[in-house]
């Protein structure tokens, strides 16, 4: 969200009371252009306070707590219970990898669409577009359902695969297709407005004059978009790395074999005092604090190379 | 395929990527899901979708998604008013603290709110004597499903509120308006759209939330039983045939969402003023 626009002032200040022409037709109370935006004093300071509130209430202090009782028996314990627990090491290794494979996947398929949506104009687009926003509908558990039921020892394809040694769920292959789903959107969500803004003249100028596609898209393309290829990555990273629901339909939960961290979260909340369960949680937890903190930055950079390309065209075409 | 020609390569290959990805991720389980359900009767459709226990589910899953949402419009509306119109400490933080919702795994923030409203945690010690249950209670529902929708609204309002013309308001004051009456009869009637949007989209991503509510919901059949958690149960028993009808409903409804969502933004955008 940018928020530099709403810091500026929208009323001149140099139009005063007096010389306003509208509020000298006034007989009543003269009122300044920028007081007619403005809220008494109380309503404002009320309302800030309110959302200090808010914000304080819901958001801050569960994230404070998360680290208080982490590290409530010290950094030692703190430690111990991340490393020593052989299950929980295997959590974070399985994480560590099916996070990595879904979100490489579904850059590919971004940048993909991405060009596909952008670069060409056919029946159907419509459509494809909105196909692509279709995972961030559905629930998790129902699309773990799914592919339980594609790819499930009673499911449809399950049997078969089973025949020729390829084992899908209850498996780390499962948590990375329902991983990939979950996250489908992100990366070209981010593109495609990018892309679209940047739009399609450098490009051609480079076919015009002879390069390939490839060499068009590594030398021209990615250097355009990417910091907003960076951003969609990292949201995609944190919601992999965090997806719970359609993990745990197709992990078959087996401690120490299909146990994602967020799995292993909930079995050591349930068998073991909460330190142990909110140290591995302010993984997590550290994992979307950094997110945000990229992302405010990022967004910063990606707004900043739109204007630059869009400044390079203005320049180029007078 | 006949299409508009370009001059940029690439749309076999793109397009071929595309396409593969979205049969094999989506295409093909969507069909599984129906091919599923079509084994059943329609006796035994209704049968396995409309029982006490499902029923209750329903109602758990939609009146706290409900009570969610409208809160959620509200806070939202408060906090990107507050975001856009002042200037005050910390400004920056607590709008770069309103995307924690979306970027914090549910299953942490389910975790961390069951404690925190326990008979022994650090808010439920004040408020389990008042008789204010905030954990494995609906209430425990949603005040979770709360957190997790809150950035939807603020975001849909406050691009809205932003490019609001000043000069709507430099009116109203200019006839007369008192500052309420400015609010409610001019800024207001334009952010409807936006808020109704918003509200759409908490309440939509309520009724799919699991990781969250799994954790501060108790999961009580009849009472604290929401629809995704009936799905795992009869998963875990086995029943897929049930599961998936159950599946199928939930999943009716977040598509008719859906359309209602691109309807509204379409709407909204036509009506931009």
């Amino acid at each position: 969200m940018p928020s530099e626009t709403s810091t500026a002032p929208r009323a001149t200040p140099a139009a005063g009371p007096g010389k306003s022409p509208a509020a000298a037709h006034n007989a009543g109370p003269i009122v300044s252009f920028k007081q007619a935006q403005q809220d008494p004093v109380w309503v404002r300071w009320g309302l800030i306070g309110l959302t200090y509130f808010v914000v304080g209430l819901l958001i801050v202090l569960p994230v404070y707590q998360v680290f208080y009782i982490a590290f409530s028996n010290g950094v030692a314990a703190y430690w111990r219970a991340l490393t020593a627990d052989p299950d929980t090491r295997h959590s974070i290794f399985l994480t560590l990898t099916v996070a990595p494979i879904a979100v490489v996947l579904n850059v590919i398929f971004g940048v993909a669409a991405a060009w596909l949506l952008t670069r060409f104009r056919f029946p159907g687009r419509t459509l494809l577009t909105s196909l692509i926003d279709l995972p961030f509908a559905i629930s998790p558990v129902v699309a773990g359902l799914m592919f339980m039921l594609l790819f499930g020892m009673q499911g449809f394809l399950g049997p078969w695969l089973k025949g020729h040694g390829i084992q899908l769920v209850f498996a780390w292959p499962g948590l990375v297709l329902v991983t990939a789903f979950v996250t489908m959107p992100f990366v070209a969500r981010e593109l495609i407005p990018i892309m679209e803004a940047i739009g399609s003249d450098e490009e051609i100028a480079a076919v015009s004059l002879g390069a390939n596609g490839w060499q068009t898209f590594w030398r021209v393309t990615v250097p355009n978009i990417k910091w907003g290829l960076l951003f969609g990555i990292i949201l995609c990273n944190a919601r992999a790395m965090g997806e719970y629901g359609a993990a745990k339909v197709v992990s078959g939960g087996i401690s120490g074999k299909t146990d994602t961290i967020p799995l292993r979260v909930e079995k050591l909340f349930q068998e073991q005092p909460l330190p142990a369960s909110y140290a591995l949680a302010s993984l997590l937890t550290m994992l979307s604090i950094v997110t945000l903190l990229l992302r405010i930055w990022l967004e910063h950079k990606t707004s900043q190379q739109v204007q630059e390309v869009k400044a390079e065209h203005a320049a180029t075409s007078h | 395929m006949s299409r508009t020609r370009s001059v940029l390569p690439g749309f076999s290959l793109s397009f071929g990527i595309t396409l593969l990805w979205l049969t094999f991720l989506l295409a093909l389980p969507m069909l599984a899901c129906a091919a599923k359900v079509f084994e059943l009767t329609p006796e035994k459709f209704l049968a396995a979708v409309w029982t006490p226990r499902t029923r209750a589910a329903y109602m758990v899953t939609f009146s706290t998604s409900f009570a969610a949402a409208t809160v959620d419009t509200a806070l939202g509306m408060l906090l990107a008013w507050v975001l856009v119109r002042y200037e005050f400490f910390g400004k920056r933080i607590i709008d770069a603290l309103v995307d924690l919702p979306f970027a914090l795994p549910t299953s942490v923030a389910g975790l961390v709110y069951s404690t925190l409203y326990a008979k022994n945690g650090w808010l439920g010690k004040h408020l389990v004597p008042w008789g204010i249950e905030g954990a494995y209670s609906q209430l425990g529902i949603i005040l979770v499903l709360i957190f997790i929708g809150l950035p939807f609204v603020v975001r849909t309002v406050q691009p809205v509120l932003e490019s609001l013309d000043a000069e709507l308001e430099e009116a109203a004051t200019c006839l007369g308006a008192t500052r309420w009456t400015t609010f409610t009869r001019v800024i207001l009637p334009a952010l409807y759209p936006a808020l109704l949007t918003g509200f759409t989209l908490t309440f939509a991503r309520a009724i799919g939330e699991y990781g969250s509510v799994v954790f501060v919901s108790g999961n009580k059949p009849f009472k604290t039983e929401i629809a995704p958690v009936l799905i795992v149960a009869k998963l875990e028993e086995f029943a897929y045939a049930e599961a998936t009808a159950i599946a199928v409903v939930l999943l009716v409804i977040s598509l008719g969402l859906l359309l209602v969502i691109n309807t509204l933004e379409r709407w909204s955008q036509r009506h931009a003023l």
